[in-house]
């Protein structure tokens, strides 16, 4: 992977969003690795906290994240019934690490969702651990980094940020 | 006021009527009278004293529109100061937490002790003799600070009821939750900080409604019924609501949820059942049967008037909230945990805290959802006058899913919104 450009890593999390965006959650989930995490720590901690040491937001592992997605698809998960519209923007997509079969990548994000005439925006830095084989990429772990005050006025993370 | 306006609440407790009127939750005129009545004239939580292990530590918080620091002073003691300068207002800490031998307000450079204490001013040949003395060249003191059991508590009433009676029936409550161990409890590290577009009120009901649970946490109960053998006995094993007096109020009942106090679940394996099982003698041990089965296997969601919800569920949670619209909130919340917790119990109170509560959990995003549309059905409050929370009134004992916690709650705060039928708005009618 030594060969691997910030372009196809680009393209990858730009797909992520995509997905994301066009709410196809079963299909997003299988951009992940099975041990994967995907975490959302508070935003008085540091970006290294642990979550099974502080409290987060979100702290999922593999299965978890599979309850979410079955959840949000469902017409009874309220805070997304019907489904938000939303539009995010990844940027400043930068390799932080290369090792022997994964790479560090560090995104900003900005994400838009509008519900029932009102807007939010969430924004933050993504730290992903991407996983590299044969096959392309897949997400070993992925920490959104929310870098408002708290979550005013967003008020909850409903959506996959 | 304006007093044409229909009461507050109708309340017959002969036809078994409990209305509250929805304009309750929408008229500016009610939401700046419930700053006075009710914000200025209750104990309101600060902080617990864990979140200030060390002489110096710091929190600067927003309770009930004031800014205000919460400190240790170098002696140890907390205090609760109002965060301006004496001199000319600027807030002296602009930090949100930390550690700090003295506050200087950057303005005029004044330098605090974490006492409050004025410790110099640049120019002091300036002032008179004794100014340092006077009371008033310090940072002036919240008007009230009281501790019950490390939850600290403030009121901006000089002449309020102390804190311990105040509690009322909820201390009891408070003890069962602190009894879980002799180590003392923590905070853990991160907070919680949201909002809802919704009035107050509305979490307040929706903390101690036990009857909402299976609609909006449908999707919760799914994923508790694909991961738990026993859901069927579980919620089945129920329980029932308390008046606590002064606006209080909990509902305490059995649930099929793992507790890391000391109720197993399969998903915890054999390694967690030895250690919850041994989390259970102790408990025994101290307190006795019954009372251990209780602080081991109920669960409580316990109210205090007028903005303050201890959950002691699938993990203990402790949150505050303040209005500051008609329609908006904000919310702080935070995990409490017994000090002697091992960190694989930890660890599982923390996946339990985040897979319910939250508002990146499965339920509370759709609590707020619930709470929003609320507040948008009262665009019609002019027209539809009433919120009904009749359910169960007038049975010997409230179920946990009746709505006696509400009937409670509003209560008391119309008993303070309005203390005298002729000032202006009539409170009940009967």
């Amino acid at each position: 992977m030594q060969s691997l450009s910030r372009t196809e890593v680009e393209d990858f999390l730009f797909n992520e969003a995509e997905l994301l965006d066009q709410w196809r959650l079963p299909e997003w989930l299988t951009l992940f690795t099975d041990d994967a995490k995907y975490e959302v720590p508070c935003t008085d901690l540091p970006a290294d906290a642990s979550s099974e040491s502080n409290l987060f937001y979100i702290a999922d592992d593999r299965v978890r994240l599979g309850e979410r997605v079955k959840r949000l698809m469902k017409r009874t998960a309220h805070a997304e019934f019907p489904h938000s519209k939303t539009s995010r923007i990844v940027g400043n997509v930068r390799i932080q690490a290369r090792r022997e079969d994964e790479i560090d990548v560090s995104c900003v994000f900005q994400t838009l969702r509008t519900k029932d005439g009102v807007t939010d925006l969430y924004f933050g830095t993504s730290r992903y651990r991407l996983a590299v084989d044969g096959e392309g990429l897949r997400i070993r772990e992925k920490r959104c980094l929310l870098a408002g005050d708290g979550l005013r006025p967003s008020g909850r993370i409903s959506i996959v940020l | 006021m304006n007093a044409q306006h229909q009461p507050a609440l109708l309340v017959d407790p002969a036809q078994r009527i409990f209305k509250v009127a929805r304009r309750n939750f929408v008229d500016p005129d009610i939401f700046r009278a419930e700053k006075e009545m009710i914000f200025d004239r209750s104990w309101l939580y600060l902080g617990h004293s864990s979140e200030l292990p060390k002489p110096g530590d710091f929190i600067t918080r927003k309770v009930a529109g004031r800014g205000v620091l919460f400190t240790r002073d170098s002696k140890g003691q907390l205090r609760a100061l109002l965060n301006t300068c004496p001199h000319r207002g600027a807030q002296v800490c602009r930090e949100r937490k930390g550690n700090a031998k003295s506050f200087q307000c950057f303005y005029h450079g004044w330098v605090f002790g974490a006492d409050g204490k004025l410790r110099s001013q640049p120019g002091e040949a300036s002032y008179p003799e004794g100014f340092k003395g006077r009371d008033t060249s310090n940072m002036q003191p919240v008007p009230r600070f009281e501790t019950y059991r490390d939850f600290n508590f403030i009121s901006f009433d000089s002449n309020i009821v102390p804190l311990v009676d105040y509690l009322a029936g909820a201390k009891e409550f408070l003890d069962v939750i602190c009894d879980q161990t002799d180590a003392g409890m923590s905070i853990v590290a991160g907070s919680q900080e949201y909002s809802i577009r919704a009035n107050w009120k509305l979490l307040t009901e929706n903390s101690i409604d036990g009857y909402h649970a299976a609609t909006t946490h449908a999707t919760y109960f799914d994923i508790l019924m694909s991961s738990t053998d026993n859901l069927a006995g579980g919620m089945g094993g129920g329980g029932y609501g308390y008046d606590l007096g002064n606006g209080h109020a909990v509902l305490e009942y059995g649930a099929p949820w793992g507790r890391p106090v000391a109720q197993w679940i399969p998903g915890w394996g054999e390694a967690g059942k030895s250690e919850i099982d041994q989390l259970y003698d102790n408990l025994v041990k101290r307190h006795g049967q019954e009372r251990a089965d209780r602080i081991a296997r109920k669960n409580r969601n316990l109210f205090i008037f007028p903005n303050l919800v201890v959950n002691d569920i699938m993990a203990l949670t402790v949150r505050t909230y303040f209005p500051v619209a008609p329609d908006y909130m904000v919310i702080n919340a935070w995990a409490l945990a017994p000090n002697d917790e091992s960190a694989w119990a930890r660890k599982y109170r923390l996946n339990n805290f985040l897979e319910f509560l939250g508002p990146g959990g499965f339920a509370t995003p759709d609590d707020a959802e619930a709470l929003e549309h609320c507040q948008r059905g009262f665009e019609n409050s002019k027209e539809a006058l009433w919120n009904d929370i009749s359910k169960g009134m007038g049975k010997d004992k409230a179920h946990h899913d009746d709505e006696l916690q509400m009937r409670a709650f509003w209560t008391q705060w119309n008993k303070q919104m309005f203390p005298a039928p002729a000032s202006g708005i009539k409170g009940v009618a009967a």
